[in-house]
């Protein structure tokens, strides 16, 4: 009975997002506030019915109520009670049941947090919302339905996938969700500036708190699943340049050359048609990083179950939607008004050149990305990019956009002089200088990019401690340091964190793969492991060989690892590696396999210095655009703004 | 010249000069980058390339994965199910690798006829077979029926 | 006006080339069998060699015909599966030993159960070849005359068992 009060919830859901889009766009064209109004209500409605639905495919899981077919696909009798929760999105139906969800909520907040702004415009906003609602709920009660009825229903189900049985990758999924569904806020806000016809600046200052929150939530989800598969994949690596973590790191690039360009378009009125633009190819990226993720088109590691009809289904709706945004911008950008004149030194050159540099780097991803689509359809043989491709175009477009983030923060809008700003960045300089000179003394092998990387890591570091101190010594008192100050500061911290922990870990980590009998003692990095012994483990749903490893330092036992080879109930392998984790380096031993005496392993050891500072990096990006996305000036009301023109209230 | 053509002017040639060497930069890295696929049937009718790295993919003949004793050198063969090639790899394989299971491995072919691998992939799940794994042995299939027509 | 329509030419092109990949998916690979009759073939039984079974043998009501072998582990996720169809939905499963020697075959049956009615051994892969075989485990769907009406790559899971594979059994029992 349950999993039809599910389904029904599913569609009445479907119902009111239809409702929700119809409903207020006419009422805004026709400029009826009743009707209007009714945007609130139906996005309140939705989200109600969502919650229910999502409530019940929980409770199957709970109750382990075979009869769901999802539900016996993704979990078994053995599965422990905490896996339970997140098994609902483990795989393509319920995840998707979680995407709806997260956009709902996103317009629930935003029909909550918009009271200020004209009805007219959110009543437009919310209707985009629910055009995209429409979108995923139909594909969802249409090709996807997670609570179809296994009938028989089945004693025992199959298992969850033992990759998901992780806390990184139980909470990875709803935090890219979070950030991919994020940019549809953005996305409605400038598809609403482009139906009001008059576009201002007013849109993109009600936009970028929602910018910032999406790419922080982004962010994190990105970084869960770097250190997820640092950690499970047994390999060591933290990322690949495969398909489906392209997909969502280009609405990442995307999202990053939007925070700043909102900046400029915000605070001069420049560069309106471009901030549109990227405010719409960053949900466009998200929504192209869901096909590519569930349609099958592309090898990957790691992917849904291909299904052509489905990706025929995200396909039609990105052209929708895609489609139909940058035919309303064909139409409509061509009136929009140009800001003020930007100087050839200036803070708007400088994030020109950002935006310019990201969203290169975002089209080279890309093309990298759908090269084996292109080549494959022209017939020039199955192809694979490798990612010493992706290496050095990002390599080559990020090198110059580390150096100018310091720049930016301290240059003046409208035009200033380099003499002006180097005054407060000469310190960092040197510090850069002599810091890299000093690595590059006590760790000779260290090669030329590293040392330049550690330079550039330290020079954004202490160049934005330079910003922060200008702000204290020369601002007024209560006006140093804002949210937005604040959030931009942490956050390019964190990109510096995030330069050195790569540049260190790439050219100093040692990698071993090695033979080892229990006895055996292999001298990594100027440590010692020793291999103790192997033992068979049970868990709840796997048996596993667990070793025991004694690494040391001149004779000191520092730490007893176990790592574990895995072997679960449904027949899947997994390696579970044991990890040594510092602030300035990792150890990592996993177990390869076993060798033919049977007592031997293959085991990789690896030193990995300084690896944290890549994730460490990452959560500061987080943090910051989090910061920021609390700064009081955007969330100011703007009422009376709206009713009168700008320039008479001023005068007034 | 005002200042509106002069920042226009400047805008568009900062664009231009960005998108040219990115597109240059793109078009080399990519050519040296790209990794062609092919299948034991290709390789054995001299189609993949000489000191070049592609990649290699089919199903790992049953039976045929075996190590080296005291080293991590492992040995297999991949299989079209019509014709066959020895592979070589040094260090782990990835837990997914299995006898009867797809695999793709990018490495060289030596000039002994066995392909040096740098890298095993095996698929996470492994209920579906790589795209390019399935139409290699549709491939190797036809060509077979194709021979034996002929004879 | 005319650089305001860049974006969504390019957005043209980029959906182009995504439209062209749809499709082209490994577990749909179009099998020449389908729709046409199953290749002949003459071989004894795994579990008594003195039975020799044909298409002719075999046919008579629809069946599944199972690919499955000792050393494929993704056989063991399917087994329970069809063995449960077997037991519950009165499925007729016919195995095909592939490329397996007897002896390990009949012990991975004793350990994991037996479900089939019929097993057709075949340890070189010769009658594999001919049904065009590419990795165990793969099942077809051949109707009361002989006919394939369906080809399946991969393990079998509940949803390809209801949605497909059933249906095709029920429709075509005579």
């Amino acid at each position: 009975m349950l999993p039809e009060l599910g389904q029904i919830a599913l569609i009445l859901a479907l119902l009111l997002a239809v409702f929700q889009a119809m409903v207020p766009l006419v009422g805004a064209h026709l400029n009826r506030e009743p009707l209007m109004q009714l945007a609130r209500p139906a996005a309140y409605g939705q989200f109600a019915f969502l919650v229910f639905a999502y409530a019940i495919l929980t409770e199957g899981f709970i109750a382990q109520d075979f009869s769901i077919a999802y539900v016996a696909q993704n979990s078994n009798l053995a599965l422990p009670m905490h896996y339970r929760f997140s098994a609902v999105w483990g795989a393509h139906e319920g995840s998707l049941l979680l995407w709806v969800l997260m956009l709902s909520g996103w317009t629930v907040a935003l029909a909550l947090f918009s009271k200020a702004l004209p009805l007219r415009f959110v009543a437009r906003a919310l209707g985009t919302m629910g055009i995209i609602s429409i979108g995923f709920l139909s594909f969802t009660a249409f090709t996807s339905n997670p609570f179809e009825r296994h009938v028989p229903a089945l004693s025992d189900g199959n298992d969850l996938n033992p990759l998901l049985q992780d806390f990184g990758l139980i909470v990875h999924p709803p935090m890219l969700y979070m950030g991919y569904v994020g940019f549809a806020v953005a996305f409605a806000f400038a598809i609403a500036a482009l139906l009001d016809g008059h576009i201002d600046r007013q849109w993109v200052r009600w936009s970028r708190p929602w910018t910032n929150l999406a790419w922080g939530f982004l962010t994190l989800g990105i970084g869960l699943g770097s250190w997820w598969a640092y950690y499970e994949l047994g390999w060591g690596g933290w990322w690949f340049w495969d398909p489906v973590e392209n997909a969502s790191f280009m609405p990442w690039l995307a999202g990053a050359a939007l925070i700043h360009s909102q900046a400029v378009t915000e605070k001069r009125g420049t560069f309106g048609a471009w901030t549109l633009l990227l405010a719409i190819s960053a949900f466009s990226l998200s929504l192209l990083g869901a096909f590519l993720v569930r349609s099958g088109v592309l090898t990957s590691v790691h992917s849904f179950a291909s299904d052509p009809e489905r990706g025929m289904f995200i396909l039609v709706f990105l052209v929708i939607v895609t489609g139909g945004a940058l035919t309303l911008y064909a139409i409509r950008a061509p009136r929009l008004v140009g800001g003020p004149p930007v100087g050839l030194y200036s803070r708007e050159s400088l994030l020109l050149a950002n935006n310019i540099l990201l969203t290169v780097a975002c089209a080279m991803v890309l093309i990298g990305t759908l090269y084996p689509l292109v080549a494959d359809a022209l017939g020039w043989g199955k192809v694979s990019v490798g990612p010493p491709y992706f290496g050095l175009m990002f390599f080559v477009l990020m090198a110059p956009l580390v150096w100018l983030i310091p720049l930016g923060a301290l240059t003046r809008w409208q035009g200033d002089s380099i003499g002006n700003v180097w005054v407060w960045l000469r310190t960092a300089a040197a510090l850069a200088a002599v810091i890299a000179a000093i690595a590059w003394v006590a760790q000779r092998e260290l090669p030329i990019k590293a040392v330049l990387g550690i330079a550039a890591g330290i020079w954004v570091i202490f160049g934005t401690f330079a910003f922060l101190w200008r702000r204290w010594t020369t601002a007024a008192r209560g006006q140093r340091l804002t949210a937005e100050m604040l959030g931009m500061s942490l956050a390019h911290v964190g990109v510096g964190m995030f330069v050195i922990g790569v540049m260190v870990t790439e050219s100093l980590n040692v990698e071993r793969d090695v033979r080892m009998a229990p006895g055996d003692t292999v001298e990594v990095a100027g440590y010692q492991v020793r291999f103790v012994k192997s033992y068979h483990e049970e868990g709840p749903n796997f048996v596993a060989d667990e070793g025991v490893f004694e690494i040391s330092r001149n004779g000191v036992v520092l730490s007893e690892q176990h790592p574990q080879k895995r072997q679960y109930l449904r027949g899947q392998v997994m390696t579970e590696a044991a990890i040594d984790a510092g602030f300035f380096a990792d150890f990592y031993i996993a177990m390869g396999e076993p060798l033919e005496d049977g007592q031997a392993w293959a085991v990789r050891l690896y030193y990995k210095p300084m690896i944290r500072w890549v994730w460490l990096g990452a959560l500061l990006m987080m943090f910051g655009a989090f910061v920021a996305a609390t700064e009081r000036r955007l969330r100011q009301t703007v009422r009376e703004e709206v009713r009168v023109p700008a320039h008479s209230a001023v005068a007034s | 010249m005002n200042p509106i053509r002069k920042r226009r002017l400047i805008l568009v040639g900062l664009l231009l000069l960005g998108i040219g060497s990115a597109t240059a930069l793109a078009l080399t890295a990519l050519s040296d980058n790209v990794n062609h696929f092919y299948s034991p049937s290709d390789v054995l009718a001299g189609k993949a390339p000489q000191a070049r790295n592609f990649r290699l993919g089919g199903v790992v003949l049953e039976g045929s994965s075996k190590r080296d004793g005291g080293t991590l050198l492992a040995k297999f063969t991949v299989t079209d199910r019509f014709k066959e090639l020895p592979v070589q790899y040094e260090g782990i394989l990835p837990d997914l690798f299995k006898e009867g299971q797809s695999v793709i491995a990018t490495g060289q072919l030596g000039s002994d006829g066995v392909f040096v691998a740098t890298e095993v992939l095996a698929k996470h799940d492994e209920n579906y077979m790589p795209a390019e794994v399935a139409e290699a042995i549709a491939k190797g299939k036809e060509q077979a029926q194709a021979q034996s027509n002929y004879q | 006006m005319l650089r305001a329509l860049i974006p969504l030419a390019v957005f043209a092109l980029i959906g182009l080339v995504l439209w062209s990949g749809i499709g082209k998916d490994p577990s749909i690979l179009p099998s020449t069998l389908i729709g046409s009759p199953a290749p002949e073939f003459s071989a004894p039984d795994l579990r008594d060699p003195s039975r020799i079974h044909s298409k002719a043998s075999l046919g008579g009501a629809p069946y599944l015909l199972n690919v499955f072998a000792s050393w494929c582990p993704s056989c063991r996720v399917e087994h329970p599966i069809l063995d449960r169809y077997v037991r519950e939905r009165g499925l007729r499963l016919v195995g095909l030993n592939w490329k397996d020697d007897a002896e390990s075959g009949l012990a991975w049956l004793k350990q994991f159960g037996d479900p089939y009615s019929e097993i057709i051994y075949d340890p070189n892969g010769r009658i594999g070849i001919d049904f065009g075989v590419t990795a165990a485990p793969e099942s077809f769907v051949i109707d009361a005359d002989g006919t394939v009406l369906y080809k399946h790559i991969g393990v079998l899971t509940v949803e390809d068992m209801e949605t497909k594979v059933m249906p095709l059994l029920q429709g075509a029992t005579p």
